[in-house]
Order: structure tokens, then C-alpha cells, then sequence
């Protein structure tokens, strides 16, 4: 029963979707790039469906995706655009919200 | 621990003021007895803003506080660890013009001190501070201020204070004090006597209600300073930030949270106990959007605020007693006493032991009068 | 907000919200209900996303939990409710809440009831920060709610009822599972089956999940030593120290969790005692068995009380009400009151069980490595927390946090708290107690600086 680990494949996305998810397409960008979420997602649904993270925060710029899903570990805050800074697990997905997880900048 | 212990110095209090006291008695080969109610640093000097900074002082301060700047810029030397504390600057912003002119008048009496004090008018801030809101008047610029971690300066004089030789209990609240034929006779709970030759009242907040047991009335009001952090952020903000007039004061410590603080919590003195209030933090998140107003893009993650003495005219009351022999007191900081405290130690100590001192304590001692207001400076 | 004289608060509309809300109507009350979720139902009647309706789910009633959201809303014109929206601070009479566009807005209260619910407890384990390693709860609530796995080959490490069920869970939802690690072990099942006897539905659950986790050759593992997740990046694998020796799992995503915590931060804003439950090493907010706390006219309800599970959670919500009702003075049916209480006891019985069939993993938690990350916020290892012990004498955890910046961070030390104050008190020889509790402080979650106060007219 004992294996060896395989390396993960999250080229595209750390979650999967199953079955039930609406075929609606939401779309979005993440650092300029154009993705798309389901109608119903959370920003880290949305996120994490296809990317493997949320990047790296400080103040240890540890790479995070998420860990408690309910608004508690405050793991998942990420960057919109527009400066505004939201918690990915509780925030319902929006058309057209432009997401930056790119942070080599030094930007609050 | 029960039981009476006889020293020749008893100190009432173990916040920064104590614990330095405290320590540079062991290093005169004193015995001394320091009584803390909680832990060592559990109130104002354990929970404070953490500026250390010469800048907007009233004078009479300006001596101490000079000697303390020497001391925070070797404080490796004395307690083994620098306290976190770096001279990052500090600018003071001010509004208007009227603001402005108090930061002109502040510089001169500085330079006559030999402090280094850069005023800067309003087109350059823009340019040097580049996260800085705009529409201020000017500001000054004290190269020598800076900050430091007020969480763990306390604990590391303590521990120095320990190592050398003084007795240091927590977890004791004093009483009640009586004069004895050797001197003082304080009661502290649990269960515990100590006779003193001396007495240091170094009790913060509680300072006035010690000199009260011994009949001594020296007012003070308890305020509780309402402070703040955001989450962590990449580092960008290098000097301490107050303001000429009333307002916030902030900073960015290594870590990246912006701690930051301005207006007042709760205060409920007997049951030692103090809370931020929610209106008051956001009324200073507000105005600390406008000094930094990049700042809008965080989080809040706690606020907290500290238990501290105020006396009418802002100055501590620093020296012995005027009626009481043997007594020699050490509070009413009002807001300000983090950056004196290693300095307030040796200079008690000098007082105690030679009678006197080399840094001048005048308009600070018990004994002056205190209807003349000071040129107000909080933290 | 709005105010209806005399004001009763209930914060959470999960089971145990619901139900006090529904026995304050039929008081003659009209409540003010906050939830910060969007949508009522609280952790086990949580509303799935869009029309996402996970079905077959072992222990998972997608009926009743429509049919308890429906009758909460169907009040709706008798309550004042208001989702999307958290409560940050408290003090008595008053309290702040969030609003879903950032507003915050003060409002004033004549009883307040806490019906928060309950986070996973976790102990931090060598990779247990690393990018796919999720709670229990987090793995659940992707499948429930938001129709997704956290990956694609999941391990479940920890121990409880919920290790079980949410396997099983990923099982049915066709979600490989990698293994199911647990630190209890049978003999403490066995023990435990008298207590367990008390809820013979939830223990039949209990056992059927174990039976389709066995029947699809999942492998098993019981009395784990010591875990750590591999991954470099990401999640690569669970290493466990068995009995039997050391062995490795493959997987891309790892959900842990020992039990649950109430979540009880506004009642310690309120200044309400807490005593710690030496089995569990949990401290829990003093109350009687109605939910009233020694703070006058607070009141506790739920998970955030006591985790009990769901159906404990309305019971003990509808006896908080009737509490309430009885403070402030108003009629109330003492035998009803009687029989809730009876009740409850029958699911503080079968918790009694859980508690000793899954006891919680303190050898883990105490042999924890020194470069271990407890807070996962500020990044602070465990070895930080023995060295600031050590060389400054001190045990109590908030002279720990001090120090170290441990639980100083996002999420104020819900996640390390209870293991930093267990490494304070084994580096100092003394007692748990003696570490005490983080304190908690407002805003108990991360406010956005361009938070703006509601205009003074709406606000009550
Ligand atoms: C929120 C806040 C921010 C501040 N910011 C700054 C700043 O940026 N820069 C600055 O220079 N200053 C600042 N200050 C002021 C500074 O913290 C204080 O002036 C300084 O710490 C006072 O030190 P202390 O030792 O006199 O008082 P404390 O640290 O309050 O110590 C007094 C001690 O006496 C103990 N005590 C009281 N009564 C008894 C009794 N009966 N028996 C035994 N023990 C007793 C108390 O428990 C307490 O620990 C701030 C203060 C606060 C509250
Ligand atoms: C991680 C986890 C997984 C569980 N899984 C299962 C399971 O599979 N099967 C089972 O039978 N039981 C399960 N339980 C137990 C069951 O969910 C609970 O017993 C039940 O939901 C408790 O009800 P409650 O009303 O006390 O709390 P909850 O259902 O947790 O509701 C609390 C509500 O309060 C809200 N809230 C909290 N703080 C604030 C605030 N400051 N401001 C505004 N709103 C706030 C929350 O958003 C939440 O909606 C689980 C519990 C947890 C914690
Ligand atoms: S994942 Fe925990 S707060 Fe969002």
C-alpha cells in the first residue's frame, strides 16, 4: 500500500469541479489573463478551479490557497484591480472582476 | 511566597519605569524588591505605540530625554538585546499654517539643544515620502527618533533587572503602605510583607492612589490611548509619523503591520482593566487614510488600547516626595513615558543613592506647580 | 438598524440561531438576526452555490436543510434579518456589525444571543501550511457547497467523527481517497460504545461510513504517533508513524482536523468567564444548561456553546430563547424548557462518547517539532515559542503572543492558540490552565480600512 509520491498535477487548477456545477460561465481575469468561474462561485472557487494558488502573502509571502473556506484563517485575501483587498472564501464571484495575484510589486 | 522580606528599596510597580529602576539598583549592589500586581510589562509600557522620539517634547523633558535616546541606542549593551529599536526618523505633519509655525518654533529650541530637527515644506513631502496623503502644510524631521517592540523592552529589563540581583515578584498588588522607624512597610496580595528603607511609587496609572497611602496627593487621570493594527504589507513606510496638532501617530513595523493610534478607549481604573472603543477606531482608521491613504487598502486586524497616568499639565512627576522622606516617585506620564523609562531609572537611582543627578529634572519634580501648561505632546 | 422594543439579538443563523429566532417569534418578539454568510443555514445547512445540489452524501440531509432555511426565511416578516453581515465587536448593549458592501453600523441590544458555531481544531504538523492541506470542515464545505474537490487525491488525517464522514463524503463524490489517518484507536471506540449508545442514528452513520471506506479498500490507519505532510510546492504526500512502522500515502490535497472549537470571541468582548474542559483541553463559556452566561442578559447557543452537533445545536437555540423570554419577562413554557434540557442531555451523553473514542491527540501536540509552524499567520515555529519561555520565565499565552507574535496575526490565534498555550505549559512544567486563553479582540475579523460608519439617520 505504500507508494511513491506522485507530483501533483495542478497546472491547471488545484480544485476540480464535480458533477452539478451550472454550465454558465462567469467571466473574470486573474493578472490580466482571462478565466472563467460558474455562476454561484466564491472568488476562490473561481481561483482555484484553475489556478494551483492564491500567491504568496506577507508577511512571510507563504504561497496560500485557502484553508478553512468559512472566513475564519484568513488565509485567502487577495488583490482586485481596482486596490480594493477581499477574503477570496467569502466573496460571491462578480462578471468581469480582475483579480491580481501578482505581487512582486510593492503595492498594498 | 509568603512571608516578609527586608530590603533597602522597594519598588511599587513593574512597567518599564520600575523595571529600569529595579536594574540599575542591582547594578549598584542594592537591594531592592520590586512588586508587579500582574507581569512585568502588562500595562502602558508593554502595550504602547512603541515611538521613541525627542520630537514636539515639551522642554522640560528635553534633558531626560536625551539621556534616554544615548541609552535606546545601546540598549544591546545594557539588557543584551536591542528592544527592536531602530532610528528610522520621525515626521510630524502638520495641517495648516498655524501647525506649521508650532514645528518652526519646536526646531529652534531643539537646535539650541544640539537636537537635529530638518523642517520641510510642503513641496518636497510629496517627493520624500512618496505614500503620504496630500494637502499638508509641512512637516518636520527628527533623524535621530525612531521606534521600537514596547512588547518586549519590558520583559528584557526585567530579566536583566533578575539576573543582577533584584528581586522582582509578579503577580503581587500592594495594598496598603505604612511608615515604619526603618521606613516603609507595604502589604501586598497574596500574602506577602516588605519593610524598605526606600520607596519607589513607580505605579503608572496607579501612581497617584500609592502617593495617596501615604497621604501625598499628586493628581492624575487614567486615559487609555486607542490603537491599531492593519494586517501585514510589504514595507514601505520608514519613519514614526505624528502630527504637529492633535491626531494619529503611525509607523510600519519590520513585519509589515501598520500600527497606528490616535483618540481614546474605555478606562476602568479599579478593576484595571481598559478597552479600545469601536467609534473611536474608526474615526482614527479615517484620519490615517488621509496621512497614508494606501492604507485604505488593508485590514484592520485589532485594536487595544493601555492603561496610562495623566497629569494636569502632561509631564510625569519625577523625584522624592516633598513630604514623605524616603519616598521618591516615578509616573503620570501622560502618554509619553516609553521613550524616557531607560533613562528614568538610572536618573532615580543617582537621586536615592547620591543625592543627586546630571540630568536635570526641573519642572518634572512633585514639588513644582503644575498651573502652568505645558506645550501638550502626546505620543 | 432597526429597533424593536425590547431588542433581542441573535448573531448566526445556523441550526442553533434558527431555532431561537423561530421561539422568539412565537414569543411575541420580533429578533434582529445577523449571519455574515449570505444565506441561512450556518455550517450543516449551509446553502450550496447556484443551483449545485450534492446528493447521496452519507449524513448530509439536502431536505431538511432546504426545509430549515425555507421556514427561517419564511419568517422573514417578523424578524429583521440581516445576512452577509459580521459582527466585529461587542460591549454591553451595543454591538457592531458589518454590513456585505463594508459598512459598519452600530446597533444596541437588550439580550444578545451568540450562536457562532465552531471552527476544526488542528494541531500543526511538519507541512500542515503547505498549499492543499485544507480543515475538515474546508473539505466538506467545498463538496457540500460549492461543488468541488480540493483535489484530486485526498488524504484525511486527525481524528473524530468528521475524519470519518468526510471521507465517506469524498468517497460518494467520486473523489479518490488517498487514507484515512486517525491518532484514536479501536479499544477507545469500544469503551466509549455505552455513551455512544445514546444517539444510535448518528453512531449507525459512524459505523457505515467506516463500512464503505473498508468496502472500497480504502486503506485505514489507526493509533498514528506522529503525521507530517511532504510536498516542496505543494501537497505531495502524508508520511505517518504507525504501530507497524513508518508509512507513506500519496496525495495532492490533505484535510485535517481533531474536533472542533466554539467560536467565542464576542463573549470574551463581553467579558464572559470561560472554564477549560481538561479532557479536551477546550475552554468553554461558562453557562447553565439553558445558555445563560454570569454576563447579564448574554446568552450562548450551538456549537459555539458546546459542540454538539446539529440537532443539539436547534435544541439548545429554542432553550436559549426561552431563556431570553423568561429574562426579560415575558410568558414561557417551563415544561418545554424542561424537556430541551432533557434532550440535550441525551447529545452530551453521546459527545462524552465522541470525546473518549477520539480523544484529542495532546502527545502530538506536545511533541511537536521545533520547526514546526504554529501560527500560520505571522509564521511562527514552535521552537520560537520554547525559546521565548525559556528565557523569560513566562508561561501565560498572551506573554507568549507578546513575545513571539504568535497568534498576533489575521485570524487572532484561532488556529494556534490552544497549541501555543499547550507548548508554553510543557516547556514550563506547569498545568494547561496555568498557559490561560488567547484573548480575543475586536474586530474579532479583519475589517478593510475604507470601512465607512452607516450615516448617523439610519442607525438606531
Ligand atoms: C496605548 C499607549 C500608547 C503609548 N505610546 C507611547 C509611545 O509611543 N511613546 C512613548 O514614549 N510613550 C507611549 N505611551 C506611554 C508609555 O507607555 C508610558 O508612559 C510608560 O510605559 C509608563 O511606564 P510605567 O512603568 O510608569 O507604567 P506602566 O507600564 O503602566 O507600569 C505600572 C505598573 O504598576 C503596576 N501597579 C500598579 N499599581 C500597583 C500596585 N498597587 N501594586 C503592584 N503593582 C502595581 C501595574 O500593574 C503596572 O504594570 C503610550 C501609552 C499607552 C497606554
Ligand atoms: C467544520 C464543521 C463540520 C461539521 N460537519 C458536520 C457534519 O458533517 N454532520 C453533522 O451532523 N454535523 C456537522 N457539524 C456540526 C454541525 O454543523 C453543527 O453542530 C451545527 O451546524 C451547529 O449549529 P450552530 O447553529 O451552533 O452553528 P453553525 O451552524 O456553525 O452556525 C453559526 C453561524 O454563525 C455565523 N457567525 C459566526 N460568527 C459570526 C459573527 N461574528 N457575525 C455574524 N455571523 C456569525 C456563521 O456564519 C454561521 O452561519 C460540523 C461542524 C463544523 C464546525
Ligand atoms: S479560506 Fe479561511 S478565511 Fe478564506
Amino acid at each position: 500500500m505504500d507508494e511513491p509520491a506522485d507530483p501533483p498535477d495542478t497546472r491547471f487548477g488545484r480544485w476540480v469541479r464535480l458533477d452539478g456545477a451550472e454550465p454558465e460561465g462567469v467571466p473574470f481575469t486573474i493578472d490580466g489573463e482571462p478565466a472563467e468561474g460558474r455562476n454561484g462561485d466564491t472568488l476562490l472557487t473561481a481561483i482555484l478551479t484553475v489556478r494551483p494558488d492564491l500567491g504568496p502573502l506577507p508577511p512571510d509571502r507563504r504561497v496560500r490557497a485557502g484553508f478553512c473556506l468559512i472566513g475564519l484563517c484568513q488565509d485567502c485575501w487577495v488583490r482586485l484591480e481596482d486596490g480594493r483587498r477581499v477574503r477570496a472564501c467569502t466573496t460571491p464571484l462578480e462578471p468581469g472582476m480582475a483579480i491580481r495575484l501578482e505581487t512582486s510589486d510593492r503595492a498594498w | 511566597m509568603a512571608g516578609r522580606i527586608l530590603t533597602e528599596v522597594a519598588i511599587v510597580g513593574g512597567g518599564l519605569v520600575g523595571c529600569s529602576t529595579a536594574l540599575h539598583f542591582a547594578r549598584r549592589r542594592v537591594p531592592c524588591v520590586l512588586l508587579e500586581a500582574e507581569r512585568c510589562g502588562a500595562h502602558a509600557s508593554g502595550v504602547n505605540y512603541g515611538g521613541i522620539r525627542i520630537q514636539g517634547r515639551a522642554l522640560a523633558e528635553l534633558p531626560l530625554a536625551e539621556r534616554a535616546r544615548r541609552r535606546w541606542g545601546r540598549l544591546d549593551r545594557i539588557v543584551g538585546a536591542d528592544g527592536e529599536f531602530r532610528a528610522t526618523g520621525h515626521l510630524r505633519i502638520a495641517r495648516d499654517e498655524a501647525e506649521a509655525a508650532t514645528l518652526e518654533r519646536w526646531a529652534l529650541e531643539a537646535a539650541r539643544h544640539g537636537v537635529r530637527c530638518e523642517l520641510l515644506p510642503a513641496e518636497v513631502l510629496r517627493s520624500r515620502f512618496p505614500w503620504l496623503g496630500e494637502g499638508f502644510a509641512a512637516a518636520s524631521y527628527c533623524p535621530d527618533d525612531g521606534q521600537a517592540n514596547p512588547r518586549i523592552v519590558t520583559p528584557l529589563f526585567a530579566r536583566t533587572a533578575r539576573e543582577e540581583g533584584a528581586t522582582i515578584l509578579e503577580g503581587r498588588a500592594v495594598v496598603s503602605i505604612e511608615r515604619t522607624s526603618r521606613g516603609f512597610l507595604l502589604r501586598a496580595e497574596p500574602e506577602l510583607e516588605v519593610e524598605a528603607r526606600v520607596l519607589v511609587n513607580a505605579a503608572g496609572a496607579w501612581g497617584t492612589a500609592i502617593a495617596a497611602m501615604l497621604g501625598e496627593h499628586l493628581p492624575s487621570e487614567p486615559i487609555a490611548p486607542n490603537m491599531l493594527v492593519s494586517e501585514p504589507l510589504p514595507f514601505k513606510i520608514e519613519p514614526n509619523i505624528g502630527m504637529a496638532g492633535p491626531g494619529i501617530y503611525l509607523r510600519q513595523v519590520p513585519s509589515g503591520s501598520v500600527v497606528f493610534g490616535g483618540g481614546r478607549g474605555s478606562v476602568d481604573l479599579e478593576r484595571r482593566r481598559c478597552r479600545p472603543l469601536f467609534a473611536t477606531s474608526l474615526s482614527t482608521i479615517e484620519e490615517a487614510c488621509r496621512v497614508v491613504p494606501e492604507l485604505a487598502r488593508a485590514s484592520i486586524i485589532r485594536t487595544w488600547a493601555g492603561i496610562e497616568g495623566r497629569t494636569p499639565d502632561d509631564l510625569p512627576v519625577i523625584g522624592p516626595s516633598t513630604v514623605v522622606p524616603g519616598l521618591f516617585h516615578a509616573f503620570g506620564f501622560s502618554g509619553h513615558g516609553f521613550m524616557l523609562a531607560p533613562a528614568v531609572g538610572i536618573v532615580l537611582v543617582e537621586l536615592v543613592l547620591d543625592g543627586h543627578s546630571a540630568t536635570s529634572l526641573e519642572g518634572l519634580s512633585p514639588s513644582r506647580s503644575t498651573s502652568v501648561p505645558a506645550i501638550p505632546a502626546t505620543t | 438598524m432597526v429597533k424593536s422594543d425590547p431588542l433581542v439579538v441573535v448573531v448566526g443563523a445556523g441550526p442553533a440561531g434558527m431555532a431561537a429566532a423561530r421561539t422568539l417569534v412565537e414569543g411575541g418578539l420580533r429578533p434582529l438576526v445577523l449571519d455574515k454568510q449570505p444565506a441561512p443555514g450556518g455550517r450543516m445547512w449551509q446553502q450550496p452555490a447556484g443551483s449545485r445540489q450534492p446528493c447521496g452524501l452519507p449524513g448530509h440531509d439536502a431536505e431538511t436543510a432546504e426545509r430549515a432555511r425555507k421556514e427561517f426565511l419564511d419568517l422573514a416578516e417578523r424578524i429583521d434579518w440581516y445576512p452577509g453581515t459580521t459582527v466585529v465587536d461587542a460591549t454591553r448593549g451595543r454591538l457592531w456589525a458589518m454590513g456585505p458592501g463594508g459598512e459598519v453600523d452600530e446597533t444596541s441590544w437588550d439580550a444578545l444571543l451568540v450562536a457562532a458555531g465552531a471552527l476544526d481544531r488542528v494541531v500543526p504538523l511538519p507541512g500542515w501550511t503547505l498549499p492543499g492541506v485544507y480543515t475538515l470542515g474546508g473539505a466538506q464545505t467545498a463538496l457540500k457547497a460549492l461543488g468541488c474537490a480540493v483535489g484530486r487525491r485526498v488524504g484525511f488525517l486527525g481524528t473524530g467523527p468528521l475524519l470519518w464522514l468526510a471521507a465517506a463524503q469524498h468517497l460518494v463524490a467520486g473523489v479518490e481517497v488517498a487514507v484515512v489517518a486517525d491518532t484514536s484507536r479501536w479499544t477507545g471506540a469500544m469503551r466509549a460504545l455505552p455513551d455512544l449508545l445514546a444517539d444510535r442514528a448518528r453512531l449507525a452513520l459512524g459505523l457505515r461510513c467506516l463500512r464503505m471506506l473498508r468496502g472500497a479498500g480504502v486503506p485505514i490507519r489507526r493509533g498514528i504517533r506522529a503525521a507530517a505532510i511532504e510536498g516542496g510546492e505543494n501537497v505531495t504526500g502524508i508520511a505517518l508513524a504507525t504501530r507497524r512502522g513508518p508509512r507513506r500515502f500519496a496525495c495532492d490535497a490533505v484535510a485535517i482536523g481533531v474536533g472542533l472549537v466554539p467560536q467565542t470571541q464576542l463573549l470574551d468582548l463581553l467579558d464572559a468567564p470561560f472554564d477549560l474542559d481538561a479532557e479536551s483541553g477546550v475552554w468553554l463559556p461558562r453557562a447553565d444548561r439553558a445558555g445563560r452566561t454570569p454576563v447579564e442578559k448574554v446568552f450562548v447557543a450551538g456549537d459555539g456553546a458546546r459542540p454538539l452537533g446539529a440537532a443539539a445545536a436547534a435544541l439548545s437555540g429554542e432553550r436559549a430563547a426561552l431563556a431570553i423570554l423568561e429574562d426579560i419577562g415575558r410568558p414561557f413554557d417551563r415544561d418545554r424548557a424542561a424537556r430541551l434540557e432533557r434532550d440535550l442531555e441525551r447529545h452530551v451523553r453521546f459527545a462524552r462518547g465522541l470525546a473518549r473514542a477520539f480523544p484529542f491527540p495532546a502527545g502530538l501536540e506536545a511533541g511537536i517539532a521545533s520547526d514546526t509552524v504554529v501560527c500560520r499567520c505571522e509564521g511562527v515555529a514552535a521552537g520560537a515559542i520554547t525559546a521565548a519561555v525559556r528565557a523569560f520565565g513566562c508561561h501565560e499565552v498572551n506573554a507568549v503572543k507578546a513575545l513571539t507574535r504568535c497568534g498576533m496575526g489575521r485570524c487572532q490565534g484561532r488556529l494556534c492558540g490552544l497549541a501555543a498555550a499547550r507548548i508554553a505549559a510543557v516547556t514550563a512544567g506547569v498545568a494547561l490552565a496555568e498557559a490561560g486563553r488567547l484573548r480575543a479582540q475586536a474586530p474579532i475579523e479583519p475589517l478593510p480600512a475604507r470601512v465607512r460608519r452607516t450615516a448617523p439617520d439610519a442607525v438606531a
